[in-house]
């Protein structure tokens, strides 16, 4: 299984700490980089409220990273994520199979969209027969 | 809107005219009334993925309370609904969303 995985990334960073935002995320990247996989999207969400506390903090600054790679970086930047108190919370999603599902549904529709179209041109006639029938 | 489906009466208040053509008229006394019951909306816009940070959409499907909307109250298909409702636990995880709120 040599198919590399995608993941996407969502952590908070501690409101009082707005200034180090972007030095963790390069730290971040950094980690990610160093364990052999690559960053496909960062960017900052901005400064969010919280749905609820956590460590007795309303707010936090969202950052959002993709990653691609075997998984072995996520484990390290999980890590490296816990033990760093600035990050309030991170969850981390793997979202390749679910993309590669979406875009598998999205080719069959417009594949059975392109059918329709072209069986519709042909069975017009037809198709109006079928109405008139159906009326009386 | 349609957040407080748990009050709703549950003997008495016979609607005749609300469930006739969902029950025969046997339906055993008062029924429960059927909250607009119609076809998956994410069918419709023909949605392949429900992203968690989507805490717009997913708010529609969170009434007052916090708890998930459920498919008989939303008509969401299975799919879909099994896709919402994970992208709402993954929203709560990161504070996007509230487990509860009082």
């Amino acid at each position: 299984m040599e198919t590399k995985r995608q993941y996407e990334v969502v952590f908070i960073v501690d409101p009082t700490a707005d200034d180090e935002v972007t030095k963790l995320t390069d730290g971040f990247k950094q980690i990610v980089v160093d364990q052999g996989g690559t960053i496909t999207k960062a960017e900052t969400m901005g400064k969010h409220k919280l749905a609820y506390e956590i460590l007795h903090k309303k707010e936090g600054t969202f950052v959002l990273m993709e990653i691609e790679g075997s998984g072995k970086e996520i484990a390290e930047l999980e890590r490296r994520m816990r033990v760093n108190d600035r990050i309030l919370r991170y969850l981390t999603v793997r979202v390749d199979e679910d993309r590669r599902r979406a875009e598998k549904l999205k080719t069959r529709r417009a594949a059975k969209q392109a059918k329709r179209v072209a069986a519709g041109g042909q069975r017009r006639g037809g198709a109006v027969e079928f109405a008139e029938s159906k009326g009386e | 809107m349609s957040t407080n489906y748990e009050d709703r009466p549950r003997g008495g208040g016979y609607d005749s005219d609300d469930d006739s053509d969902r029950r025969g008229p046997g339906g055993r006394g008062g029924g429960r009334r059927i909250h607009r019951r119609r076809v998956c909306r994410f069918c419709i816009d023909k949605v392949d993925l429900i992203d968690f940070k989507d805490v717009k959409l997913l708010l529609n499907y969170l009434p007052e309370r916090g708890k998930i909307l459920p498919r008989r109250i939303s008509g969401n298909c299975a799919t879909h609904q099994r896709m919402l409702a994970e992208a709402i636990k993954r929203a709560r995880n990161i504070a996007l969303l509230p487990y509860t709120t009082d």
